[in-house]
């Protein structure tokens, strides 16, 4: 909404309080001030001339030399280079010494050895807007209505000493869609009175009755709760007055002729859409109906529409005419052979106004304040106001009352406050008298109802306006945000804690961080093929559905993610394109999971921890080799974390092959817990295929859900007395069948060495022509302890061949000496 | 005898002066000292002394060894010396080529805002609470006041999935969810940081994805006085106790009064600049008292408590912090981004 400053000061003084002045009040008060434009782009000393004569250029074909009175007393020799200028016109002329918007500056000239004493100028000279004038009005100079004043300034004839407030409103303030609303709150602001419009009573005709010329119905109550209309009779169509188009286009509306322009005057000044229409073009009595099935309408842009039972139309005998609160149809349209007007003001249902112009992706001034609400008691003011005002602009009389239905006539709201709520509520001291004084300045109906208790009643005009806390808002904002104090929070002191998960979800990302990877930030919404990847983890494969969304903006971001891990994949690529093929990249982050194929409850939302290693692990530098990240990086880091969850050992690591991981690469972690083995997750490099569709190199990666790991998370810390004896160390090493996984016999030796066994790893792992083929040797590293004195060699002796024993037996294995 | 003696001690000493290698050294030390050694010769003629002589000889003998023994050990001490500093020279390194590089990761710079905002309301007796991203229109709408068709509605156009469940389009359905979960139990004070998201076009300034982090509190007589203290003490927290903040009315459906709050620019210090378009001040959160029907859907009653929230964006507070010029570089995860918020 752009409010002219000159036409608010219409309906309260301004004085003394500059344009930037008031937007600064409008703003502190909540009526927020995107800009303050003044409309004068630069014009001075530029006032309306008559074309005295026009003669041809003598040098130039496309130039006229036209002799002008300006007022200035002397006739002027100007050279104009617009082929519609004519003798007998008034025209802008920008004097010598004038200067025009664009640094211009105008000075005696001579054009093609003709002498000029100023210049002509088009709207577009005078830093109008062209594209707010009517068609005939763009082109060429500006031609001035033949009535306009020789000599006066060209800035007070098209308003341009004016600036213009852009309003950013909030959509409960729909009451400021209008310059008496804004006129209100600039009062409420300032404590200034108000002057109201009032309608010109005297262009009324006695005789003609409007109920003789037209009948209206409300057929859907649902769609329309007032119903409107007066008859304008023998109007002639034409432009408006200046002083008219002015307003609009301050407002940034185009002027299109007398009748249309008071209809979008009214609007603005009154917030109330009104239409009107070509009374000989209607047939028979007028209603609100709901459209027919398969009913159509040409708008007034021209465009065929095709209407839903849901879409609210006036109608006449025979069809619809217009779209309800939307916009009118062309067949009704006024037009410069239009004689008699029928003039609408309604309050349609903002509802299926909204809904309508959604649907249709039709929106428009009318429609804008329909869908926040007008105020009802204004449907009637702005009717008066509009048609007094086509009588006096475009001629003809109004015909005497009103044809109109009023369903519903809405109470305006009654609210009790104390003082004593509203202090409590702002921690504000207010006093009575300093809150009675915003209702007077607001003009709310304030009753006294008990002691500190008001009874207020909220004009119509706020329907925003229904509960003590709107009111209690008013008294905050009126009052100014800047004095309420700021207070500490009295009553009980609370613990602030991050919960188990939060904690871990920190921890992870230091360690992660610490360890060298890079914590990404990925959108939670995919393409429906990205989603289908990794089946073993998007739950495809236990039967969870793609979630799609209803309306997707591309296909790219169609569906929710069901795995974490091709957001990382694409995030490396995206690195690697920018000549950084190394990455190690980290996400916490949820995703979504759902086995119905159209959701009725939420899906899943499991958080997950994925992570993406692929390039070197450390680049070359001048002392060592560039290595590359392998399998073992990826475990590496899945082990570091369970570690510091407290999960060695929980966590198992098993052989497994799930889509799109390498085959023989990749590991699934099963979780011990006191239920049973559950699945958390994989580790492994992807399948090379998938790499190359990324155009990645080797690429290893984990994701695991987090869930369970919360649960299973200990962090309790038992001390453990440190050893006094010392411990024997002994190796061994096997040769056992390729494929026997080194965890077996570990978790064989570990069974097999007795009650004094410290720990078990593996230190070598060989496989060569000289063990034969198919076979490998693993080198076991044993430590025994006794906590209580030293062993001797026969005990671990023993504890050896028991180990020796076992893996002979479980693997085969033979002992390599 | 004694005349030997005193003679090998002259010469050897003499010798010794000389010697300028480690090896000459020892040649000296087996030469006068060894078994087979000049002294050991010399003393030989022992037995033919008397009883008187030898004990003087014998003092003389041990004296003439103490006196080698002790340049020999200086000799060597210098040798050794010697030979160490020339073994550290020759084991000079550069010192001035880099180390060996220990990997370097970083915390992506919103979870670095968002956990910095996290510890200050932590530190005031908040607690984190979490909801899901994929929302009902009930929590996501209607239970924050904005009912089907409402106009308000229009300010964050969402991404359905179907006509009852949505990607949620800000933090606020935490409210709700952490209001039902209270019980009824005040005080509560709880901030639900997120991801949400909206149907807009990405450019350098939206995202249709992004983070917020709302703040709820809930308990007898909270006053709008007490929020703005609250958020008072939070802005200084976090940008410095020079810092001061300004509420202009706003609306939003599920508080009244609304506001939405400026801080002082944290570049110019409010001086104007670049940054704040001249104002001095950065708007950087909208808040306001809990509506009564948002009370109401969270089963508390409005006549018995009342309640404040507020919500900001991470992004917006991030780009002012970090002085980012494009919201999508969060998203891209640029190593050469990523990399530059390895920093404490």
């Amino acid at each position: 909404m752009n409010v002219s400053y000159q036409w608010l000061s219409e309906y309260i003084d301004l004085g003394g309080i500059e344009p930037q002045e008031l937007a600064d009040l409008l703003t502190r008060g909540g009526i927020e001030i995107d800009g303050v434009v003044s409309r004068n782009a630069g014009v001075t000393k530029t006032v309306v001339g008559y074309v005295l004569e026009k003669e041809k250029h003598p040098d130039a074909d496309k130039l006229n030399v036209c002799k002008i009175d300006a007022g200035t007393g002397e006739t002027l020799q100007i050279v104009c280079g617009a082929p519609n200028v004519a003798a007998g016109q008034k025209v802008p002329v920008a004097l010598v010494g004038a200067k025009l918007p664009g640094d211009l500056q105008i000075k005696r000239a001579k054009l093609r050895g003709v002498e000029s004493q100023g210049m002509i100028c088009s709207a577009r000279e005078l830093g109008i807007n062209d594209k707010l004038l009517p068609k005939e009005l763009q082109e060429g100079i500006l031609v001035l209505p033949a009535d306009t004043a020789v000599g006066t300034d060209i800035a007070d004839l098209l308003g341009l000493n004016d600036a213009v407030l852009e309003l950013d409103l909030t959509p409960n303030r729909s009451d400021c869609l209008s310059l008496l609303g804004v006129a209100y709150e600039t009062a409420a602001l300032t404590g200034r009175p108000l002057t109201l419009p009032e309608p010109e009573k005297a262009l009324y005709s006695a005789a003609d009755k409007t109920a003789d010329a037209i009948k209206v119905a409300i057929e859907s109550s649902e769609a329309c709760s007032h119903y409107a209309m007066r008859v304008v009779k023998g109007v002639k169509i034409g432009p408006s007055p200046l002083w008219l188009q002015n307003r609009l286009i301050a407002a940034g509306i185009r002027p299109i002729s007398n009748v249309v322009d008071v209809t979008n005057f009214v609007m603005l000044e009154y917030g109330q859409p009104l239409h009107a229409f070509d009374a000989a073009k209607v047939k028979g009595a007028v209603r609100v109906r709901f459209a027919r099935e398969g009913e159509t309408l040409v708008t007034l842009d021209g465009q065929e529409r095709k209407l839903e039972p849901h879409m609210p139309v006036i109608a006449d005998d025979e069809r619809a005419i217009a779209l309800a609160g939307v916009m009118g149809g062309l067949d009704t349209e006024v037009t410069p052979d239009t004689v008699d007007i029928l003039l609408e003001s309604a309050r349609f249902a903002g509802a299926a106004v909204r809904k309508t112009s959604r649907q249709l992706g039709l929106r428009s001034e009318a429609s804008a304040r329909f869908e926040k609400g007008v105020d009802p008691e204004r449907v009637r003011g702005a009717l008066d106001r509009a048609a007094s005002l086509i009588a006096q602009t475009a001629g003809g009389l109004v015909t005497d009352g009103v044809s109109e239905v009023r369903l519903a006539a809405p109470e305006p709201a009654v609210i009790e406050l104390s003082l004593e709520r509203i202090n409590r509520m702002l921690g504000t001291s207010l006093s009575s008298l300093e809150v009675k004084t915003i209702w007077s300045r607001l003009q709310f109906a304030a009753e006294p109802a008990g002691e500190g208790v008001w009874r207020l009643t909220v004009p119509t005009r706020r329907g925003d306006i229904t509960r003590a806390v709107d009111l209690i808002e008013e008294v905050a904002r009126l009052n100014g945000y800047d004095r309420i104090p700021t207070t500490r929070i009295e009553g009980p002191t609370t613990t602030g804690a991050l919960t188990k998960p939060q904690s871990i979800r920190r921890e992870l990302r230091k360690l992660l961080s610490e360890a060298g990877l890079s914590e990404a930030v990925t959108y939670s919404v995919t393409s429906a093929s990205r989603a289908a990847l990794f089946p073993a983890l998007s739950g495809a494969a236990e039967g969870m559905r793609p979630i799609g969304l209803a309306m997707p903006m591309s296909e790219e971001r169609s569906a929710l993610r069901a795995t974490l891990l091709p957001n990382l994949l694409e995030a490396a690529s995206y690195n690697k394109s920018r000549r950084n093929a190394s990455a190690a990249l980290f996400e916490i982050a949820s995703v979504y999971h759902s086995a119905e194929e159209k959701l009725t409850t939420l899906p899943a939302e499991h958080p997950r921890l994925a992570f993406l290693l692929t390039g070197n692990r450390e680049g070359s530098g001048w002392n060592q080799a560039a290595t590359a990240y392998d399998f073992y990086d990826a475990k590496g880091i899945v082990e570091k974390l369970l570690t510091r969850l407290g999960l060695t050992g929980a966590v198992r690591f098993e052989q497994a092959q799930p889509a799109d991981f390498h085959p023989g690469r990749t590991a699934a972690l099963k979780l011990a817990t006191a239920t049973g083995e559950v699945a958390i997750g994989y580790v492994g490099q992807l399948h090379p295929e998938l790499q190359r569709e990324f155009d990645l190199g080797d690429a290893y990666a984990a994701e695991i859900d987090l869930k369970p790991l919360y649960e299973a998370a200990d962090a309790r810390i038992v001390y453990g007395t440190l050893p006094r004896f010392p411990s024997a160390e002994r190796d061994l090493a096997v040769v056992v069948d390729g494929s026997v996984p080194g965890a077996s016999l570990v978790e064989a030796a570990r069974q097999a060495a007795g009650e004094w066994l410290e720990s078990v790893r593996v230190f070598d792992v060989y496989a060569g022509e000289r063990l034969g083929a198919g076979k490998k040797s693993v080198a076991l590293s044993i430590v025994y302890r006794h906590p209580d004195r030293t062993l001797n060699d026969e005990e671990i002796a023993e504890a050896q061949q028991s180990v020796v024993s076992r893996l002979e037996q479980s693997f085969s294995a033979e002992l390599r000496k | 005898m004694k005349e030997r003696l005193e003679a090998l001690r002259v010469e050897a000493l003499a010798q010794l002066q000389e010697v300028a290698d480690a090896g000459r050294l020892n040649d000296l030390r087996v030469h006068y000292l060894g078994k087979k050694g000049q002294l050991t010769e010399i003393l030989r003629g022992m037995g033919g002394l008397s009883a008187e002589e030898r004990p003087v000889i014998g003092q003389v003998a041990n004296d003439v060894r103490a006196a080698i023994e002790e340049v020999l050990a200086d000799k060597q001490a210098a040798f050794d010396r010697a030979e160490t500093e020339r073994r550290l020279a020759a084991e000079t390194i550069d010192v001035t080529l880099p180390g060996r590089a220990v990997a370097t990761g970083s915390v992506h710079p919103l979870t670095k805002v968002t956990q910095e905002i996290e510890d200050i309301f932590l530190g005031m007796g908040y607690t984190i609470a979490e909801g899901p991203e994929v929302e009902t229109d009930y929590f996501n709408f209607e239970a924050l006041n904005l009912p089907k068709d409402h106009p308000a509605r229009d300010m964050q156009d969402s991404f359905y999935i179907t006509d009852e469940i949505l990607l949620r389009t800000h933090t606020s359905p935490v409210q709700i969810r952490a209001m039902k979960n209270a019980d009824g139990a005040t005080p509560l004070k709880v901030i639900c940081p997120g991801r949400v998201y909206r149907r807009d076009d990405d450019d350098a300034t939206h995202s249709f994805m992004f983070h917020q982090i709302e703040g709820l509190v809930v308990g007898p007589d909270i006053r709008m006085s007490d929020l703005k203290g609250t958020l008072l003490q939070f802005v200084q927290a976090m940008y410095g106790p020079q810092v001061q903040i300004r509420l202009r009315p706003s609306f939003f459906p599920f508080t009244e009064p609304s506001a939405e709050v400026d801080v002082t620019c944290t570049q110019c210090g409010g001086q104007g600049c670049r940054m704040c378009k001249q104002s001095g001040w950065i708007e950087i959160l909208g808040c306001g008292m809990v509506h009564p029907k948002v009370l109401e859907h969270g089963g508390f009653d409005p006549e018995q408590v009342s309640g404040f929230a507020f919500g900001m964006g991470v992004e917006r507070i991030a780009l002012l912090k970090y002085d980012i010029d494009d919201i999508r570089h969060f998203y891209n995860n640029d190593l050469r981004f990523l990399g530059q918020f390895a920093r404490m």
